[in-house]
């Protein structure tokens, strides 16, 4: 008990000594520095598959930035830490990101956003699998017919994250636009596409019922 | 799109979560705490409405949950 008492709880005490002037601010910021690098080569180390060509050296570049620019966001931010977490874990979550949103970036770099084209074979296939017969052909025809009706914008987002599996980070980057600002498309656009296949009438199940 | 992915992979992607679910900042805020309520066993889906279906939807916030989950958790041990 008497320790308890003497002894700030440790998320507190990050907040306090991340604001703290001089030598133990300092030291604080180092020890948080070294955490979230930790955190960015656990992310990067996993996502090393995505990135064959990408050697050691630039492996570790990459964490480095991507510690760096968490630590910018966390000092940015430390009025926003609520407490509701161990203050490791909020912070480990800005590293991630950004150690994430760097490597998706590096996986596509130079790479062209797949055609329209790709997804409507790709969604003929999934629409055309063994005994399911006339009632999904119909589906994802009428599926195909509605995504050419969405907006532009709708349209384009859907097709690339949801068909063709471009990451939304890097969408988000060729489009000048935002990662928030572009699911709230695909959510306009999904809700859009539900509403038009319930209004023709058709019953989607994208569950386990169906197979019973 | 991969060959070979079923059927309701590709329509959960297309027509995505049918409940109400939170935008990609609100995830980003509530990551930290879903996932320790995630890792100590609460019912964290009851705590935090939305997140699932959120996490359901959006590929991106899918893997940032995973990834922290994951890290937690090795911290853990």
């Amino acid at each position: 008990m008497a320790t308890a008492l003497m002894t700030a709880p440790p998320e507190i005490s990050w907040v306090d000594r991340l604001r703290s002037e001089g030598a133990e601010g300092q030291a604080a910021v180092a020890e948080l520095h070294a955490l979230l690098l930790k955190a960015a080569r656990f992310e990067i180390g996993r996502r090393g598959v995505q990135l064959p060509h990408l050697r050691g050296g630039d492996q570790e570049d990459l964490a480095q930035q991507a510690a760096d620019d968490a630590l910018m966001a966390i000092l940015r931010k430390l009025d926003e830490f609520r407490g509701e977490s161990r203050f490791t874990t909020w912070a480990y979550k800005f590293a991630l990101l950004e150690a994430a949103v760097k490597v998706r970036k590096r996986a596509w770099q130079g790479r062209e956003i797949p055609l329209e084209d790709e997804a409507w074979s790709a969604l003929a296939d999934a629409g055309a699998p063994a005994g399911r017969g006339a009632e999904d052909a119909e589906l994802f025809a009428a599926l195909r017919e509605e995504i050419e009706r969405l907006g532009e914008r709708q349209r384009e987002v859907l097709v690339a994250v949801a068909l063709n599996g471009v990451p939304i980070d890097v969408l988000a980057e060729r489009l000048g636009s935002t990662r928030g600002a572009l699911y709230k498309n695909l959510h306009d656009a999904r809700r859009n596409l539900r509403a038009a296949l319930a209004s023709r009438g058709l019953r989607v199940g994208t569950g386990g019922e169906e197979e019973a | 799109m991969k060959a070979g992915d079923n059927r309701e992979a590709v329509l959960g992607r297309v027509l995505g979560p049918s409940e109400p679910e939170l935008t990609c900042e609100q995830c980003f805020e509530e990551l930290d705490r879903y996932v320790e309520l995630s890792v100590a066993g609460d019912p964290a889906d009851a705590r935090v409405p939305g997140m699932r279906a959120h996490l359901d939807g959006c590929p991106a916030c899918a893997e940032d949950f995973a990834s922290l989950r994951d890290l937690v958790t090795q911290e853990g041990d």
